[in-house]
Order: structure tokens, then C-alpha cells, then sequence
């Protein structure tokens, strides 16, 4: 728990800053104090934990779960293959050129307001770094390893599952990581650019309104979301790679 | 009549077909020989193992393990790496039973054979534990066990113990020549030691610059069992005297 005291610490002070700031300048439509987004928070709770938050979560699990099948699937492939590394990776890399703000409209028009429009919106955003460092990760197995396996008779199979895979792992977690974060960035956008429920939606839709603390409020359940899923990710992380943890 | 367990035969060899390292080399080791290789770095010892595993594969000649001629000798004999090379996200259980579960042995019947000698190689109570929470004499214990369960008659040990501590090093030398003698191995060793050659082997291979066309062979005068005060007697001194004067020879600085 000391571990996390120098930033417990920093957040309040910044925090009471942000109070005071809000206080003094006295525009709350503009500049909610965070008391007045806790408060507002409060009042919006039941509607945004009930109405909005599952709309918004299931966006990103299901990008998410689609980012780890699609990205882990073309980084094995690639892996595998010197064409379809070729064929992939310049593809995947000018996927991250496009600003995925500009081209979300186009997901909305193909998948109306539909969840998918937000899903494709959240995978074209997250698979990147589950697929670029899974591949790094296959690709860093040690040579004498492999080199040893080979000595003991082992086929492409058994270099793949004994070696590659673990591996990988750290790498893919690394990149899980990265996802998680991105996912509620991902989800956030797509819902700011057309829904009809979710968090990003209603915080767009309070800011016509002029209601500062309410566009804050679910700003924080999305920053709450997305830490609870690193924690998990890391939690995760921690019981798969239990040797990293021995040392 | 001596078995012969591993036989080269005319066997030339160069990386890329340019730098010519073996030249029609000739060498039979016999069952249950101790033989170390020592010789300068670069000078091909590292070569000779890659050969026999098949790592490489030569362009002329013929290799023979237990009087076969294997088109892949990959899985044929037992090799302990330089580094311990112990997979760090297995456990001591799991690295040493790794060449089992290659052999296509369930997981659960590869662990019952090992158990048996953990305690035998002084592995009890670290079965559980993973490569990182070991010394690095444990390290090399859990490789040579995993050579040995690789069930190949024919062990090859690249500087096993070149990374130990002096001290360390002297009592995993007088472990490997218990488990050698224990065990009727064939062991080929390499080393730069030439008092780690002394101690353990029947032979010395001494390589010299390469390509190599004929290995120099040394027979070591020390009977067994031997300790390690053997090799402070007079005549031991002199002749490893003339061996490090022979090895200074291949060597240009």
C-alpha cells in the first residue's frame, strides 16, 4: 500500500488545486469543481451505472475479445509465414496512419447505430499492439533454445508450443495492456460519433447542454473502467507468468 | 573388443562452403570414454558438437552414432549447452523432464521417471522451483539431468562449467565424474581448462587452428578413480607443462 502513497498524495494535491481553481474562477458550467462532478456523479448514478456503463462495457469487451482473437490469429500467421508477414505487416502498421477519429463516420454509415460501428471502431484501434507485440514476441524466442530443442529431436510443432508461445507471453501481456487503455479510448469515440446509450454518448450529449460536471461524470466511470481492466490484465499477467515473479 | 559409439569418417566441413573448418577428419570414440576438446576459440570444437547434432551438416564424409548412419541426427545424442539454457517459465520438474514429453511421454509419466533422480542429483526440495531461484551449480545439475534423459548413450557438454565460480567448479567436476562412472555414458567434452581436461578425461583431443585435418590425441596418464591431488604430482606437472606448450602453438595472439 506505501507503494502507491506518493501518488495517492500527488492526486489530492492536484485535486484541491483543480478545487480551488474552479472555485475562484467561478464558471461551473464550464469548469466543474471535482466536488461538484463527485456530486453530480452521485445523482447521474443510477442511470449511468444502469444504463449507460453496460452499453459501453459490452463495446469493449467485445472489441477487445475480437482485437485479442484477430490479432494473436494474423501474428501466429504471420509468424508462420514469410508471405503473409509481408503481405500483413505493412497493412497493419498504415491501418495506424489513419486517424481513426476521421474514419469512424465511415463505420457509422456502413454499421448504422448499432453496437458494431463502435466494435470495429475499438478493434481497428486495439488490435495493433496485441498483433505487433505478440509477433515480436514469437519472434524473440532465444535461437540457442531453439537450437537445443532441435538437438533433442523436437519438430516445428513442439518448437512452437514449448518455446514460441512462452515466449510470447510477456509480450502479449505487454501489448493486452496497451489494448485496455486504448479500448475505452476506442469505445469513447465511437459512441461520441453516433449511439443512442454509453458513456462517451451521454458526455457528449450533457456538453450541448452546457452541464460541466455531468460531461465529467462519466468521463470518470470510463477512467474507472479502464484502470479496473489494466488491474485485471495485470492480475492476470501476474498468474500466467509466475517464473517472472520468483526472481 | 571396444565398442565404437561415435566415428567420424572423412568428414569435411565449412560454413557457406568458404572457410574450411574439418578437412577430411577422422575420430572414433569408443563406449564409456571420457574425452575431453580443448584447443583455441575458433579453432572448430564448437563445430564438432553442432556437427554431431545435426545442427550442421557436413559436406563431405560420413558421422556414425552407435555404428548409424542417421540422414537426421537430430534427438540422437544428449547435449548440455554453455549456458545452463533452462527454459525460465519451467520449473526444475519440468525443464529436466523436457526431452521425455519430446519423446512423446504424457507429462504426468515423464514427472513419476524424474522424481526418482532429483534426489540423486541433489535436486530434492527445488523440483517446484524455477531456473531463477537457482545457483548456477543447480542450474547445470538440472541441464546435465535433462542430457541424460534425453536417454542417448552419447552425451556432448559444451564448457558446462566455464560460467562457475573455482570452487563450485571443482566439486561439479568431481559430481561429473561420479555420474559419469554411475551413469556408463559416453561424454565428449569441451573445455579450456586444461586442468579440467587433466582431471576428467581418458583422452584430450587437442584442436589446432583450423581446418582441422587430424585432431592431435593425448591419453592422459592418470588411472581412476583419481582426485584432484593426482594432478599435483611431478610427472602430471611436466606433462601438463608440455601440453600447454603444445596448445600455445595454435594459438596466435
Amino acid at each position: 500500500m506505501k507503494h502507491y502513497l506518493p501518488a495517492a498524495g500527488l492526486i489530492v494535491v492536484l485535486l484541491l488545486i483543480w478545487e480551488a481553481v474552479a472555485r475562484s474562477i467561478n464558471l461551473l458550467f464550464i469548469l466543474p469543481s471535482p466536488s461538484g462532478v463527485a456530486l453530480k456523479l452521485w445523482e447521474l448514478k443510477e442511470v449511468l451505472l444502469f444504463d449507460h456503463l453496460p452499453s459501453t462495457l459490452a463495446i469493449i469487451l467485445i472489441g477487445l475479445a475480437i482485437s485479442i482473437v484477430l490479432g494473436v490469429g494474423i501474428a501466429v500467421w504471420m509468424n508462420m509465414s514469410k508471405i503473409a508477414e509481408r503481405a500483413f505487416y505493412p497493412i497493419i502498421i498504415s491501418s495506424q496512419m489513419i486517424p481513426t477519429i476521421a474514419i469512424a463516420p465511415i463505420f457509422i454509415m456502413w454499421f448504422g447505430y448499432s453496437i458494431w460501428s463502435k466494435v470495429v471502431v475499438t478493434v481497428l484501434i486495439t488490435f495493433f499492439p496485441i498483433t505487433v507485440s505478440t509477433f515480436d514476441g514469437l519472434k524473440s524466442s532465444s535461437k540457442e533454445l531453439r537450437e537445443l530443442l532441435l538437438t533433442m529431436g523436437a519438430g516445428k510443432k513442439e518448437i512452437f508450443f514449448k518455446l514460441q508461445v512462452p515466449s510470447a507471453k510477456p509480450y502479449f501481456y505487454s501489448g493486452l495492456k496497451v489494448a485496455v487503455t486504448l479500448s475505452v479510448i476506442g469505445a469513447a469515440i465511437g459512441e461520441w460519433l453516433g449511439a443512442q446509450a454509453g458513456l462517451g454518448y451521454f458526455s457528449r450529449r450533457m456538453m450541448t447542454q452546457f452541464d460541466g460536471a455531468a460531461v465529467f461524470a462519466p468521463i470518470v466511470l470510463l477512467s474507472t473502467v479502464g484502470v479496473v481492466l489494466f488491474v485485471v490484465v495485470k492480475v492476470l499477467e501476474h498468474k500466467s507468468l509466475k517464473w517472472r515473479n520468483m526472481k | 573388443m571396444r565398442k565404437p559409439v561415435l566415428e567420424f569418417r572423412n568428414v569435411s566441413f565449412s560454413y557457406g562452403g568458404e572457410k574450411s573448418i574439418l578437412d577430411h577428419l577422422d575420430i572414433t570414440i569408443y563406449d564409456r570414454e571420457f574425452i575431453t576438446v580443448i584447443g583455441a576459440s575458433g579453432s572448430g570444437k564448437s563445430t564438432l558438437f553442432r556437427l554431431i547434432t545435426g545442427l550442421e551438416i557436413q559436406s563431405e564424409g560420413t558421422i556414425l552414432i552407435n555404428g548409424e548412419n542417421h540422414r537426421n541426427r537430430h534427438g540422437k545424442v544428449g547435449y548440455m549447452p554453455q549456458q545452463d539454457l533452462l527454459m525460465p517459465w519451467r520449473t526444475v520438474m519440468d525443464n529436466a523432464a523436457l526431452p521425455l514429453e519430446l519423446s512423446g511421454i504424457s507429462k504426468k509419466d515423464a514427472q513419476k521417471h524424474v522424481l526418482p533422480l532429483l534426489d540423486e542429483f541433489g535436486l530434492t526440495g527445488v523440483e517446484n522451483k524455477f531456473p531463477g531461484e537457482l545457483s548456477g551449480g543447480m542450474k547445470q545439475r538440472v541441464s546435465f539431468l535433462r542430457s541424460i534423459l534425453t536417454g542417448s548413450n552419447v552425451l556432448l557438454l559444451d564448457e558446462p562449467f566455464s560460467a562457475l565460480d573455482a570452487i563450485t567448479r571443482l566439486s561439479m567436476q568431481e559430481w561429473l565424474l561420479e555420474q559419469w562412472e554411475k551413469r556408463e555414458k559416453t561424454i565428449l567434452f569441451i573445455t579450456h581448462d586444461v586442468n579440467e581436461a587433466l582431471f576428467l578425461s581418458d583422452r584430450i583431443f587437442v584442436f589446432q587452428e583450423a581446418p582441422v585435418h587430424k585432431l592431435q590425441e593425448v591419453v592422459v596418464p592418470l588411472g581412476r578413480p583419481r582426485s584432484l591431488r593426482d594432478l599435483n604430482d611431478p610427472a602430471i606437472l611436466k606433462w601438463k607443462d608440455e601440453l600447454i606448450e603444445q596448445l600455445r602453438k595454435g594459438v596466435s595472439i
